[in-house]
């Protein structure tokens, strides 16, 4: 089987629609799994915290998959900038969406988490201000392109901002420990022994999971969608010009 | 542990269901919206692409 023809979007299109269901299922299904764990088997309090920490399993699975799709987007981008692969560029569109979604709730829910903890919705601490500069990049990400009639500068101009902007993903993730933030540090560290008990680290690990395989589900369908309307419009060029 | 004491969360219910309830408008709306998107080009399109 030749793979690379996959890269062609035509091609990949039916493939695509043939893996929703088996990224949308297993997601649903792993939501509650994870909702299970976290609510039911895991304790009541965890640490110094009371119950409003049970935001937690959501909050990280939002954060990390924020950051991800960034990156990610950024490799799509380049790659189709690159080497003039038009499904590459697509990818990074598709995923710009559902990374911004991420990176909002990760906003919201760590503001639904301050309230209650610190006593404010918000504060311009090193990890909260550079996840809103992320925010920040992905809907100029969005809005680049939306702007750019051309496609093919458009994906061009969405790539350079995606590539400059992947600078911000290691700000986030060192913020805490390279500045005295109001966040708290880490919850998860390679190569240490996490700090929660055992139902809660399956709690958020499956949320994360979950969260990854409906961003694969979502993406391919917006995906889907983006071919077929570049694929009408050029028809309309075309027929336009005839 | 009852029921009302699950969902009062110890007097945080609002923030951790806000939190989950955000989440689920949030994805699931994004789900819904793209089977829309979808269903729109059908309209428009017919055929898929090839």
């Amino acid at each position: 089987m030749n793979i690379y023809k996959y890269a062609s979007p035509a091609a990949f299109y039916p493939l695509a629609g043939k893996m929703i269901p088996w990224f949308a299922v297993p997601a649903a299904i792993l939501f509650a799994v994870s909702f299970y764990f976290g609510f039911f088997q895991a304790p009541s309090r965890a640490g110094d915290q009371n119950q409003v920490y049970h935001i937690i399993y959501i909050h990280v699975a939002a954060a990390w998959m924020g950051m991800f799709l960034y990156v990610l987007m950024a490799i799509y981008a380049g790659i189709g900038w690159a080497f003039n692969a038009r499904l590459a560029s697509m990818m990074a569109s598709s995923l710009s969406i559902t990374g911004a979604v991420f990176t909002f709730l990760s906003l919201v829910t760590g503001s639904l988490w301050g309230k209650p903890t610190w006593g404010t919705w918000w504060a311009w601490d090193a990890r909260i201000t550079s996840t809103l500069i992320l925010l920040f990049l992905y809907i100029g990400f969005i809005s680049l392109q939306s702007a750019i009639d051309d496609q093919r500068r458009a994906d061009r101009a969405g790539a350079v901002l995606a590539l400059v902007g992947v600078i911000n993903v290691p700000i986030i993730y060192f913020s805490v420990q390279w500045w005295n933030t109001l966040h708290q540090g880490a919850t998860i560290r390679l190569l240490e022994k996490p700090k929660m008990t055992s139902p809660m680290l399956i709690a958020m690990l499956v949320m994360l999971v979950a969260c990854w395989l409906y961003s694969v589900a979502v993406v391919l369908m917006r995906v889907r969608c983006i071919i077929a309307e570049r694929e009408q419009n050029a028809a309309l060029v075309t027929e336009g010009a005839s | 542990m009852s029921w009302s004491e699950f969902f009062s969360m110890g007097g945080y219910g609002f923030y951790v269901w806000g939190s989950y309830l955000t989440t689920l408008i949030l994805l699931g709306g994004e789900a819904i919206l793209l089977k829309r998107r979808k269903s729109a080009l059908r309209k428009r399109g017919g055929r898929d692409p090839r």
